[in-house]
């Protein structure tokens, strides 16, 4: 197994997933938009999959699998992102909003 | 400062700085392309993690389709009123809620003891992970195929217009 001189430690990208995911938890908890949520939800998937790649590279190189979890990843996005937007626009078509506060048919 | 240490540290600002944009900006299309520079800056990462096949991946899924996607969304559901408030009245709770989570998560990953070499990285060949994913993944890889074909007939017929709407 060829290994690289690398000078950045495991921690730094596991600090640097942790920053993208936080931000993405605010995202989903402050946003009205639903396609802004869906767009911090986005930023925690990859902030998940930097996760994911980093340990393959520095831990386990044996196994790699984290490339394939991350590959599956963006597989499963991509699905839920075409999914999120045809319920959005569905929403929208109904509702005239795309704003989630506003949707509270079942707010009693 | 080695030349790796730089790009990562450039990267790194760069993806927070995009991150910041998708849930800080007040207009939608701005945190749209805060999103794309973002991205592109997590590809730089797989880069420099020497995963080059993933890197691509990341450019053409999500910097391409995926934010294309968001885009089009943004334009079907403009209602074109006056410009309101972006973000709800919950965001002291939320931003507590992230910065502790954040603290827990690099006080986790910091602390811990990961096993391996944690300062060097080993090149994995990506003719064996094309391997893997096609022999001992490939079941999972072909469910992965009939997951996006489901998806892709869901989303058409959740957005299809019907007849007297």
């Amino acid at each position: 197994m060829e290994t690289a001189a690398q000078q950045v430690p495991l921690e730094h990208f596991l600090v640097l997933s942790a920053i993208l995911f936080s931000l993405g938890v605010y995202g989903v908890l402050t946003r009205r938009n639903a396609v802004l949520i869906l767009m911090s939800v986005e930023l925690m998937l990859n902030a998940a999959s930097i996760n994911m790649v980093a340990f393959a590279a520095y831990t386990a190189p044996q196994a790699f699998t984290g490339i394939i979890f991350a590959v599956f990843i963006i597989t499963v996005a991509a699905a839920e992102v075409g999914l999120a937007l045809a319920i959005i626009l569905r929403i929208f078509r109904n509702r005239q909003t795309a704003n989630v506060d506003e949707l509270d048919q079942l707010k009693w | 400062m080695t030349v790796t240490q730089f790009f990562f540290y450039l990267i790194a600002a760069l993806a927070v700085a995009g991150g910041l944009g998708v849930v800080l900006a007040r207009s939608t299309v701005y945190a749209a392309l805060f999103l794309i520079l973002a991205l592109l800056a997590v590809a730089g990462v797989y880069i420099l993690l020497a995963s080059e096949f993933l890197a691509l991946v990341q450019v053409l899924i999500y910097g391409g389709a995926v934010t294309v996607l968001l885009l089009f969304a943004l334009m079907l559901t403009r209602t074109g009123d006056l410009p309101e408030a972006m973000t709800g009245a919950q965001w002291p709770v939320a931003a507590f809620t992230s910065a502790v989570l954040m603290g827990l998560l690099i006080a986790a990953g910091a602390t811990s003891d990961w096993p391996g070499d944690t300062g060097n990285i080993a090149i994995i060949p990506f003719e064996t992970v094309g391997d893997a994913l096609f022999g001992q993944w490939a079941v999972p890889f072909e469910i992965a195929s009939l997951v996006l074909l489901v998806a892709l007939i869901g989303a058409i017929v959740l957005a299809r217009q019907e007849e007297g709407e």
